[in-house]
């Protein structure tokens, strides 16, 4: 037996068991086998041979680093194994740096979707060579025949509407041709060339999301975009998963803490993010944590992956989040700030939180509405900044106090030092009660009932400076319905007054979930946040970011978190995960993204608001701008449409879009040297003349079409294409567009912009993507490139949800004729630059760009008031009351030459971010050793940026969070300003850097940076404003803390100053005739959840994916309303509305809730997509039946936190407020 | 006594969130090939749920696994010799390929080559055995999360339970991932007319010699779990190997390297050969989980440890079975179970059963609504009906799982206590839990790095007598 050359055979019993196998017996006798001493067991010696197979099957040559580019928060690093030259497999890489001795690690981190990524590879429907659509390519080579210069070819086909109508008209409809590589760039960089001399640069846009999944990859389109002056489009509002909220209470895109910092936290609330599925590798830390005590609470309609996890399980309606949301608030504020003070949290509110700020009241009807900030302005003290230098009251004093810290502290000279949250002697009053604040009733608008109403309740205000006021903390109480004596309106009478908001019996008929558990968890939450100090913690996610209104709900969960001091802790805080925004090393990234090295400022335009103009869904709108207004609003939206919302929010410089004018940048720039006026100054007199138009006041006017659309690493038409019918119609001109939907009626069509009475249909003349699989982009798409995969190239990733910064690396060379980005982009840069050189030459190009956040120009606007200079409410002042011009010199034969080196304005200029610079000398100087030198040309001498290991090892040497000595170099910045201590938060990194050659070799932990809020030193987890908690750093907002009131006029329209419940939009009413259309089916609130099977529309169509789980696009239904329908599991049924329609396969499950269907995110037409019976025309993707809509509110600017940047301040593109109607599919054999 | 080591996994259900990653990967590396299209030697089947091969559980159907005769002794349920001679070759108990399902992929190249046609290019799914278009109507794990699940077809499920299902506001559900349980009374071996099924003597892995399998198939209907699938390509059966050529090296399945959830552990346990026939042989199937226990023995017992050096087990597997994760959580801390003990294989991959929200979310039942401090659910008011959990993992008894589910909420109330430091917090919520036991089980589930979860010794290869073709033969050993 103990023979290890032998092997012991399973046991076959003994007495009549062993009659039974004695026939086996024999067998293996036969086979060699003998008895064992006992009798009962067989062994036999082992030939050794036959584990041959497996071991062969095993055997590799090699593993490869890399990871997957594909917007998911998990920016996992994998060993791809190679085998003969060929890609076998990938394994999840296990050699993190560990977390802390005393919690989990990462390792692994992976999913199941990442592990199939090596079938991409090799299978037989990737790109492999360059593909233009015959209908176009026939003709480009006739072109070329009778033309000598290439853009004179382009120019003969675009020119000519037949001809160009004949290519349009293919899209979308197969037909690709091979061609050669110099021939697709030939063709592409004429086309380029020509829209820049008959149109202007800003025709052109860029459209690449989430640099953080590989940001050398990104850079490669958005820099050549950038140096040809066009346009790069913002993403991570478009995805809806920029939470408006966050600029707007914290003055910051999104910071959020790592997974690993989950474990900290002793109560975590999931709402909205199902982290098995989409945190997959993070999800572990959620699990782990419970076993060290942590209490995990999940809101979700249905019984979601994540709701295993659970302790508690609260089932909420869909979209009604907010209202449980505000009941928990009220009992937070009831009882741990009214009936009992918590001394932690009073300390936190008045330190960290906008509660005792004073609020100025307005008289409205015999009572008072909250108006905005009371300033030193109003006081009368005569200091510098007063309107940006926001005042509390001094319960010490008995006197109002002008603290630290506001936003006039941050830019103005003799804010120096100040810029802090050091309260000093002063200690601000929560509430006007106690020092003799006299009762005051004041209206607030409430949004439950069926019309919006108005909620009377008081408020302690005192009489300062000729103002009646009041602080955030008492209108706080008063929206929350916390009543205190000797205060006037109509308050609650306890938790169990349904009648009136926000209690918690109040939420349970929106919600459904019973008004003790509402309490209860809110009392337990707040309860553990004071043991804890502050270690509770909510998940969210795009379960409640992707409304309509998700500010809304967002805000007001926020308010828990701020109430109960969670902000800023390890262990606490909002954790919101939606996308792989976060950019470790940012500025190095930022700066040659842009082209920042080579011309200031870049065209960076909100993608929402640019797809909505190009695609002409303003033309579908069915109500306007003040549809959602407060009953107690000024009226300065009425009558607008969305589009004229758009375009005074333009034309005050709020927001900007791209063309900006109906005039070729290149001509306005040329015209005003002509006429020996500066720039503005011409563009303000053109305008005033009416001679000069902004592109948003006619989007239809062709001189305002955007022209040509570059996209990579995207499937912008198949994944994210909001409005996807709408795109198919009016962008890209296809006859495959199944739009439903009738134009807005004329009386309710835009007052400031032109309908024309046709829609243009195909207004792109050209849409080049690089892909290595053929999505409905590349099938719509004129010139496809075939693009190497994420194991083909080298690149860098990060996330938010750890703290590592990682490496793709080339496992093969791209097969076939794959190209990097990097290279294809470069490469087309070079044939760019030859076509250009002589058509272009050297010109000047007037850059309008909006008033940008984190700049002085935030400090444009003050009290957040509306003055548009076409009333004459103001002057017309480029960069103060409207956008800022400036003209950018564009040498266009030298792009290649700039793309490939680092141009001097890193050291001239400097580079950095969020309003933090630096100008590293030092680190050009040692780029141009560690890369090389270019030579000739614009770049001769300056650091060479021509392959992409180069262009990686630039973004970390310019970056904080890579390069200890330029954190070091910000924060030494940041304390002058600051006036505290900080530099000693790099000190102990100073001398850390991060390689290429290291995040090759293994992943690496970033270093703390002034580019983030976090204090990431030693062991510890990031989380965000650790930094402002523990050293008093401002946030970036008006008062320098988190906000609760804002107050900006327009955000008093739509009643949302303070946090209130907002209900889903109520889609039927608002698309007429969705009644009718419902009589043969069932109207169902729309969901597109995210999906087990694919990360957007990445591994949807592979076939492990696929067999996994059904084969192709499924919706879900609850058992109730599939019985009502007719429909069993698997059935067909067709789903539409107004906007599109689509025929799938049904899942009936009763983890669904009544009354929701949900569709996965990130289904695209080409996997099994029949026809419709609604349409006859193929049925689109989840977005066929969504639609943009905007949002006022979000297209603020010019004040404050509400101040534009890319992917921080824009209209987001919500799509989770939309009904579709369902019903069995009535052929239910289809053909495709 | 013949002291003998196994390679056992231990899975934490209760961690498992079902990416299916482990699927996926073990796919990729192990049959993502002609002939093993359908074959999933590791799956995750939501559960409640039918199962692959659908109704797997359900031996009066298949007739896998071991029963007991009349006269209490061990016999292969599907019959004795004179059966298997009469089904040779026209087994019954055989499942076909729609009780798994028919593999499909799609026409990917359409994407392409597509010339100028009417609707933009889509692809259709193929047979993968025919060629042929094909009607989707099951597949691998066509129930996910309850997908279709208004008629749960799970034989383990009570009417009861079934019930429950069907609500909304009463569903439950978890994951269940299954590879091969390499058992130490494994029926596919017994059933192997032909020799070719063994166990390997090192580890205790269960192959196929794919040199002496002669593709009868009895394995295939002998194997109580479905773990054991033909190749109808090779016309040989395969299964899931325990990644031997990687765990050979000292690394862990490639099931368990990739599993992003943390779940599994895998560890050497040491087991009397002597002793199974006893084990598998105990009357009751209550008893069948203790029975287990008893067979794995205490590392750390000088007798045993003698024992193993004498029958031959190396000394850093007797140092690994000390370290064992899988011995820790099975026998030391009780929290781990066989799946489908009755079956009487004595299978060795246990699992950790899930907890789940409490059972009823709308009125929150079981909370002291007026103590915050009281956060955590009871035993009772778990959501996940205890009866189902047994009848997967203990043969229907409770007392095994609510002993495993009452220490994993000790274990969490105690941990919480010292965290917060709060002196409240359920009386009597120990559960018989130790301060030391519950330390070492939070270590294990909670935080143990990958050397702790995969404790895997190499294997001995050069006493196996292998050694490398392309470098000659080894020196000789010195004293010969």
């Amino acid at each position: 037996m103990s023979d290890r050359k032998r092997e012991v055979a399973g046991a076959s019993g003994d007495g009549r068991a062993g009659e039974a196998s004695r026939l086996l017996l024999a067998a293996r006798r036969y086979a060699g086998g003998e008895q064992t001493d006992d009798g009962r067991v067989i062994v036999r010696e082992h030939d050794g041979a036959c584990e041959e197979f497996y071991r062969e099957r095993w055997r590799h040559d090699g593993e490869v680093r890399s990871t997957h580019g594909v917007n998911c928060t998990g920016s996992c690093s994998w060993m791809v194994a190679v085998r003969d030259g060929l890609i076998a497999w990938e394994t999840q890489a296990t050699d993190y740096p560990e977390t802390a001795p005393d919690m989990p690690d990462e390792e692994p981190r992976g999913c199941p979707r990442g592990a199939t990524f090596s079938w991409y590879t090799y299978q037989p429907g990737r790109v492999r060579y360059p593909y233009v659509r015959g209908e176009l390519l026939r003709r480009w080579r006739e072109a070329r025949r009778t033309h000598d210069d290439p853009v004179d070819a382009w120019a003969s086909i675009v020119d000519d509407p037949a001809q160009r109508e004949a290519y349009v008209a293919a899209r979308g409809h197969g037909g690709f041709m091979r061609a050669s590589w110099d021939e697709a760039l030939e063709l592409t960089a004429a086309a380029h060339v020509h829209t820049i001399e008959r149109w202007g640069p800003d025709r052109v846009a860029g459209v690449s999301p989430i640099p953080a999944m590989s940001p050398v990859s990104y850079t490669s389109g958005s820099r050549y975009v950038a140096l040809t002056g066009g346009v790069q489009n913002s993403f991570y509002d478009w995805y809806a998963d920029l939470p408006p909220a966050s600029p707007q209470v914290f003055g910051d895109q999104t910071d959020v803490p790592e997974s690993a910092d989950w474990w900290h936290s002793a109560y975590l609330v999931i709402w909205g993010s199902n982290i098995p599925v989409t945190r997959t590798p993070d999800a572990h830390f959620m699990v782990e944590a419970r076993y060290a005590g942590q209490k995990v609470v999940v809101v979700s309609p249905d019984y979601a992956e994540h709701v295993k996890f659970a302790d508690d399980w609260l089932p909420v309606r869909a979209g009604m989040d907010g209202a449980l949301a505000m009941a928990m608030g009220h009992v937070v504020f009831r009882e741990f700030y009214v009936d009992r003070q918590v001394p932690f949290f009073t300390r936190y509110a008045k330190t960290y939180t906008d509660m005792p700020f004073l609020v100025a009241l307005r008289e409205h009807e015999g009572a008072y509405t909250p108006d905005r900030f009371l300033t030193a302005h109003d006081l009368g003290e005569a200091v510098e900044a007063a309107e940006w230098k926001t005042v509390v009251f001094d319960a010490v004093t008995g006197a109002p106090a002008v603290p630290n810290g506001s936003l006039g502290h941050r830019w103005s000279p003799s804010g120096e030092g100040h810029w802090n949250l050091d309260l000093g002697e002063i200690d601000p009053a929560l509430t006007l009660l106690d020092v003799g604040g006299e009762p005051v009733e004041v209206l607030l608008p409430r949004f439950d009932t069926s019309e919006p109403g108005v909620l009377r309740r008081g408020v302690p205000a005192l009489r300062l400076g000729g103002r009646l006021v009041t602080t955030v903390h008492d209108l706080l109480l008063a929206q929350y319905g916390v009543a205190r004596p000797g205060l006037p309106g109509e308050w609650p009478a306890g938790y169990d007054d349904a009648a009136q908001p926000y209690t918690p019996a109040w939420q349970e008929p929106l919600t459904g979930i019973p008004a003790a558990v509402a309490a209860r968890v809110a009392r337990e939450f707040a309860r553990n946040a004071e043991l804890t100090e502050g270690r509770s913690t909510v998940v969210m996610g795009s379960g409640i970011n992707h409304w309509f209104h998700a500010d809304a709900t967002y805000r007001s969960i926020m308010t828990l978190l701020l109430a109960c001091g969670c902000i800023g802790r390890n262990g606490g805080g909002w954790a919101h995960y939606v996308g792989q925004e976060k950019v470790r090393p940012l500025t190095g990234w930022a700066t040659l993204a842009a082209a920042l090295d080579w011309g200031r400022p870049a065209r960076q335009n909100c993608g929402t608001e640019w797809y909505y103009l190009a695609t002409d869904q303003w033309r579908y709108e069915v109500f306007g701008a003040d549809h959602l207004a407060s009953p107690l609003a000024r009226g300065l939206l009425r009558g607008k449409a969305p589009i004229d919302a758009l375009a005074q929010a333009q034309r005050l410089g709020w927001q900007i879009t791209y063309p900006t004018f109906d005039r070729n940048p290149l001509d306005l720039a040329a015209e005003a040297e002509a006429a020996d006026m500066s720039p503005g100054d011409y563009v303000v007199d053109e305008l005033r003349g009416g001679r000069l138009r902004f592109s948003v006041e006619d989007p239809d006017d062709p001189s305002n079409f955007p022209r040509l659309l570059f996209v990579w690493r995207a499937n912008l038409l198949g994944s994210s294409a909001k409005g996807h019918e709408y795109f198919l119609r009016h962008l890209m001109g296809s006859d495959v567009s199944g739009v439903l939907a009738d134009e807005t009626p004329p009386e309710q069509r835009p007052r400031e912009v032109v309908w024309r009475p046709e829609a243009p249909e195909g207004k792109l003349d050209l849409l080049v993507t690089a892909d290595f699989r053929m999505t409905s982009t590349g099938n719509f798409a004129d010139v496809v490139l075939p693009a190497a995969t994420w194991y083909e190239k080298n690149d860098l990733s990060c996330t938010d949800l750890h703290p590592f910064v990682h490496s793709f690396n080339a496992a093969i060379d791209p097969p076939w004729e794959a190209r990097s980005d990097w290279d294809a982009f470069r490469d087309l840069a070079a044939v760019f630059s030859r076509l250009a050189a002589r058509r272009l030459g050297v010109r000047r190009d007037l850059v309008a760009t909006a008033l940008a956040h984190d700049t002085p120009a935030e400090c444009s606007q003050p009290f957040g008031e509306v003055l548009d200079w076409r009333t004459g409410a103001v002057d017309a002042v480029p960069g103060r009351t409207m956008p800022a011009l400036t003209v950018v010199e564009r040498d266009f034969g030298a792009v290649h030459d700039k793309l490939t080196s680092l141009g001097p304005l890193v050291e001239t200029l400097g580079v950095g971010a969020k309003g933090v610079a630096w100008k590293p000398a030092e680190e050009v100087a040692w780029l141009g050793r560690a890369n090389g030198l270019a030579e000739g040309g614009a770049g001769d001498g300056r650091p060479s940026l021509a392959r992409a290991e180069q262009v990686a090892e630039t973004i970390l040497a310019l970056s904080g969070a890579t390069n200890g000595r330029l954190a070091h170099e910000g924060f030494t910045t940041l304390e002058r300003r600051v006036g505290r201590p900080l530099a000693d938060l790099a000190e102990g990194e100073r001398d850390a850097r991060i390689r290429w050659s290291d995040v090759q070799a293994r992943p690496h932990k970033t270093l703390t940076s002034p580019e983030w809020s976090g204090n990431e030193a030693g062991d510890r987890q990031y989380s965000a404003f650790t930094i402002n908690v523990e050293r008093l750093k401002p946030w970036h907002t008006l008062t320098g803390r988190m906000h609760l009131f804002l107050d900006h006029q327009w955000l008093a329209e739509l009643g949302e100053q303070l946090p209130v419940w907002r209900p889903p939009l109520n889609t039927p009413e608002n698309y007429p005739g969705m009644g009718e259309w419902a009589a043969d089916g069932l109207a169902l609130r729309y969901l597109t959840p995210h999906s087990k099977w694919s990360i957007h529309t990445d591994y949807q169509e592979n076939p492990m994916m696929l067999t996994l789980f059904r084969g192709g696009t499924v919706v879900w239904l609850s058992p109730e309303d599939a019985a009502t329908l007719g429909v069993a599991d698997n059935d067909w049924v067709e789903v539409w509305n107004r906007n599109g329609a689509l025929d799938c396969r049904a899942v009936v499950s009763p983890r669904m809730p009544k009354g929701v269907c949900y569709i996965y995110h990130g289904k695209d037409r080409h996997v099994a997509m029949p026809p419709t019976e609604a349409t006859g025309k193929q049925g689109g993707t989840h977005n066929s039946l969504t639609r943009v809509l905007l949002k006022p509110t979000h297209m603020l600017g010019g004040y404050a936190q509400f101040s534009y940047a890319i992917n921080y301040y824009g209209c987001t593109g919500s799509q989770r407020d939309e009904v579709v109607v369902v019903r069995r599919r009535t052929e239910q054999k289809v053909t495709y | 006594m013949a002291v003998h080591a196994q390679l056992m996994m231990v899975m934490a259900l209760d961690k498992c969130i079902g990416c299916h990653t482990c699927s996926v990967t073990c796919k990729q590396t192990w049959t993502n090939r002609d002939g093993a299209e359908y074959m999933w030697w590791n799956n995750v089947e939501t559960r409640p749920g039918t199962g692959y091969p659908r109704r797997w559980e359900d031996q009066e159907r298949w007739q896998g696994g071991w029963t007991l005769d009349r006269g209490g002794r061990l016999a292969l349920r599907a019959g004795g010799r004179v059966k298997k001679l009469v089904t040779i070759f026209g087994n019954l108990d055989m499942p076909v390929i729609d009780d798994y399902y028919e593999p499909w992929t799609y026409d990917y190249e359409h994407l392409v080559t597509a010339p100028a046609q009417a609707a933009p290019p889509t692809v259709t799914p193929r047979s993968q055995l025919t060629g042929r278009p094909i009607d989707l109507r099951w597949g691998p794990n066509w129930d996910d999360d309850l997908a279709g699940g208004l008629q749960p077809d799970d034989p383990a499920l009570g009417e009861l339970e079934a019930e429950m299902v069907r609500r909304y506001e009463q569903v439950f559900m978890f994951y269940l991932p299954r590879i091969c349980n390499h058992c130490l009374n494994p029926s596919c071996v017994a059933s192997c007319p032909s020799g070719a099924l063994y166990k390997r003597a090192e580890d205790g892995v269960v192959l196929v010699d794919q040199d002496k399998c002669r593709g009868w198939r009895f394995c295939v209907s002998g194997c109580p779990y479905k773990k054991v699938y033909f190749n109808h390509l090779t016309g040989k059966a395969e299964k899931c190997v325990f990644c031997y050529p990687v765990t050979e090296d000292g690394r862990p399945t490639v099931c368990s390297q990739t599993c992003v959830g943390r779940i599994r552990a895998i560890g050497v346990v040491l087991y009397d050969l002597d002793a199974v026939t006893e084990a598998a042989q105990t009357a009751r199937p209550e008893d069948l989980v203790e029975a287990m226990r008893g067979l794995l023995l205490d590392p750390h017992d000088p007798q045993v440890a003698a024992a193993a050096e004498r029958d031959g087990v190396p000394h850093e597997w007797l140092a690994a079975a000390r370290r064992s994760p899988a011995y820790a959580l099975a026998k030391d801390l009780r929290v781990a179970l066989p799946l489908h003990p009755e079956y009487r294989t004595l299978p060795m991959v246990w699992y950790v059963p899930p907890l789940s929200p409490a059972l009823d979310a709308l009125t929150a039942a079981g909370y002291d609504a007026d103590d915050p401090d009281e956060v955590f659910p009871t035993l009772d008011d778990l959501r996940i009906p205890r009866r189902y959990v047994a009848n997967v993992l203990s043969a229907g008894d409770l007392a095994p799982v609510d002993e495993s589910m009452r220490r994993l909420l000790a274990m969490r109330v105690m941990m919480r206590r010292r965290r917060i430091g709060q002196a409240g917090g359920r009386a009597g919520a120990e559960g018989g839990l130790s301060h030391a036991d519950a330390d070492r089980l939070f270590r294990l589930l909670a935080l143990a790095p990958y050397d702790e979860r995969y404790v895997v010794p190499r294997s001995r290869r050069e006493q196996a007598g292998v050694r490398d073709p392309g470098r000659g033969a080894p020196p000789p050993e010195a004293g010969t």
